[in-house]
């Protein structure tokens, strides 16, 4: 089904505003709550559409905040604060990928007529609040996992790392190499937290945290907020930059607790990825950008290798051979990512924004030339769950 | 390696009886009549075939494993005192996937495929956890087949 072809009554849905809190080593630059943040994020990018809050008419969130425990009532509690009264919400809470996973439902949402101004909304201060990491629980499915010291979320992506060396013969310097080109792409990024250079050995000489992942392997530890305006392409035609268009999508699950990850290098973007080409029309030929969920250096490794960027075994030295970094053949993660930007412990709205930014031709210094097409892919949990979406200015 | 905070299993009506059996030294897991197949971790349905028709069978205690890591940084203040420990997959020979430590005297044969038995660490009176004796190396080079389970449980 082509995505024209999607709506029945002729509504197609677009991203028309994107926006985020700024930071200031790696924390919010104006103190705020997790919904305080969110109320001024959310106004600046409804305002990049032309709307204000009295327009929104559906409010879609997921976090790690909550009442009266960790993510409970986000979508009414949110609603609250920011004095809306929705039609249609949607709290699906998948994990990181989550807003990729959103970003598909705002799309059906707006298509089938249930609301016309859909708010993507999130906000984290768990750098400057120092949440605690109130998930890896010793109940249900955790309580045969965590009892045994296993950390959560690495050990489960240090154990897919393990087996991927394994399986592959890719070593720790490739898993080393996604790191080493977040940072060529953060020290583009004026905003980005992290932007110094580092070099493999840099990742090798850091510490084990769970092997074979090294600090360095790790993404960020940040405060964030960001929002996406998902309405019809009606109500996107006057507006500064060109609406975009949200070609195809596709989401999946697969675990929870890391023991019941049937293939520990096979994640669902080998699902997802062609199901959203397929969707859009469209090869990884036609795709001029990635933005990739990067908690860790091997989640992008095995990303690539799920979309079927590099066959199995071989996204290491795709890497390595400089693709992925400024003036690559595929750019790929172009703020710098979780690993050098930023990382407020749900990455996934973070991906839609830099996409957006980069095909609005906003990005100055890592500017892709010419970006009109951007592939966005999330991973959630202990790669738990996956999303991709494909965007672009151009119509199908 | 037990203090005030450690993350104790939060036993349910789903999974008792395999506590139980640790505390008895006598590893059982839950299997499917109606399908005939092993599963992990318990559950009132057979996550393969979703039949209600699930009981318990004592297991070998032999298996293989599928990944480990070596954990560095303790994530709770319980696991202080034992860092470095290594946290392995293993697959059993019933067909199912569990989480264990390695034995500590064993860390360093831990190799994705070395051959392992179930023993048991009585943690409290009221706690075993399995911990895995490696009794044979892996091959280099020779993981395994991936996936070689294909299905959740």
């Amino acid at each position: 089904m082509s995505a024209a072809g999607r709506s029945a009554a002729g509504r197609r849905a677009v991203i028309a505003g994107v926006a985020d809190a700024p930071l200031r080593k790696g924390v919010l630059a104006t103190p705020a709550t997790p919904v305080g943040v969110q109320a001024v994020t959310a106004v600046a990018a409804l305002a990049q559409a032309g709307l204000t809050l009295g327009d929104v008419d559906g409010l879609f969130t997921a976090g790690t905040w909550g009442v009266p425990g960790s993510g409970q009532f986000q979508t009414v509690a949110l609603a609250e604060y920011l004095g809306l009264d929705p039609r249609c919400a949607d709290g699906t809470n998948v994990g990181g990928a989550a807003f990729e996973v959103l970003l598909g439902h705002a799309v059906t949402a707006i298509e089938t007529g249930r609301c016309d101004v859909v708010l993507i909304s999130y906000g984290s201060t768990q750098r400057s609040g120092r949440a605690t990491r109130a998930w890896a629980l010793p109940a249900f499915g955790g309580q045969y996992d965590f009892p045994f010291g296993l950390p959560a979320p690495i050990g489960g992506y240090a154990l897919a790392a393990m087996r991927y060396l394994a399986e592959s013969g890719a070593t720790s310097e490739h898993l080393a190499e996604v790191a080493v080109a977040a940072r060529a792409w953060s020290a583009l990024n004026p905003a980005a937290t992290r932007r110094e250079p580092i070099t493999v050995a840099d990742v090798l000489d850091s510490a084990l945290i769970c092997d074979p992942l090294h600090v360095l392997d790790c993404c960020l530890v940040t405060d964030g907020a960001g929002a996406v305006v998902v309405t019809t392409a009606e109500r996107a035609a006057d507006l500064a930059r060109p609406p975009v268009e949200i070609l195809g999508w596709a989401e999946a699950q697969s675990h929870w607790n890391i023991s019941q990850m049937p293939d520990l290098v096979t994640t669902g973007a080998a699902r997802t990825g062609p199901d959203a080409l397929a969707q859009a029309g469209l090869t990884l030929a036609d795709i001029d950008l990635l933005e990739v969920y990067d908690s860790f250096t091997i989640t992008v490794l095995l990303t690539l290798e799920g979309l079927g960027v590099c066959p199995r075994g071989e996204a290491g030295a795709f890497v390595a051979a400089g693709h992925t970094r400024p003036g690559g053949s595929l750019p790929m993660n172009t703020s710098g990512g979780g690993l050098a930007a930023a990382h407020p412990g749900m990455y996934g709205i973070f991906l839609i924004i830099e996409a957006c930014r980069q095909l609005w031709n906003e990005c100055g210094e890592r500017q892709v030339p010419g970006a009109r097409t951007a592939l966005v892919h999330g991973t959630g949990g202990q790669l738990s769950s996956s999303a991709t979406c494909v965007l672009s200015t151009e119509r199908p | 390696m037990t203090t005030p905070e450690f993350p104790a299993p939060v036993e349910d009506p789903d999974s008792a009886p395999y506590w139980d059996s640790l505390r008895e030294h006598a590893m059982a897991l839950p299997y499917c009549a109606a399908c005939g197949r092993f599963f992990f971790y318990p559950r009132t349905i057979c996550p393969h075939c979703h039949a209600g028709d699930v009981g318990w069978r004592p297991a070998s205690g032999h298996g293989v494993i599928y990944s480990y890591t070596v954990v560095r940084r303790a994530p709770a203040p319980a696991f202080a005192a034992d860092v470095p420990y290594t946290v392995a997959l293993a697959d059993l020979d019933e067909g199912c996937r569990i989480v264990a430590r390695v034995r500590p005297e064993d860390a360093g044969l831990a190799t994705i495929g070395a051959r392992v038995e179930i023993e048991y660490d009585d943690v409290t009176d009221a706690l075993t956890l399995p911990v895995l004796r490696v009794v044979a190396a892996g091959q280099p080079g020779q993981p395994g087949q991936p996936g070689q389970l294909g299905q959740p449980g």
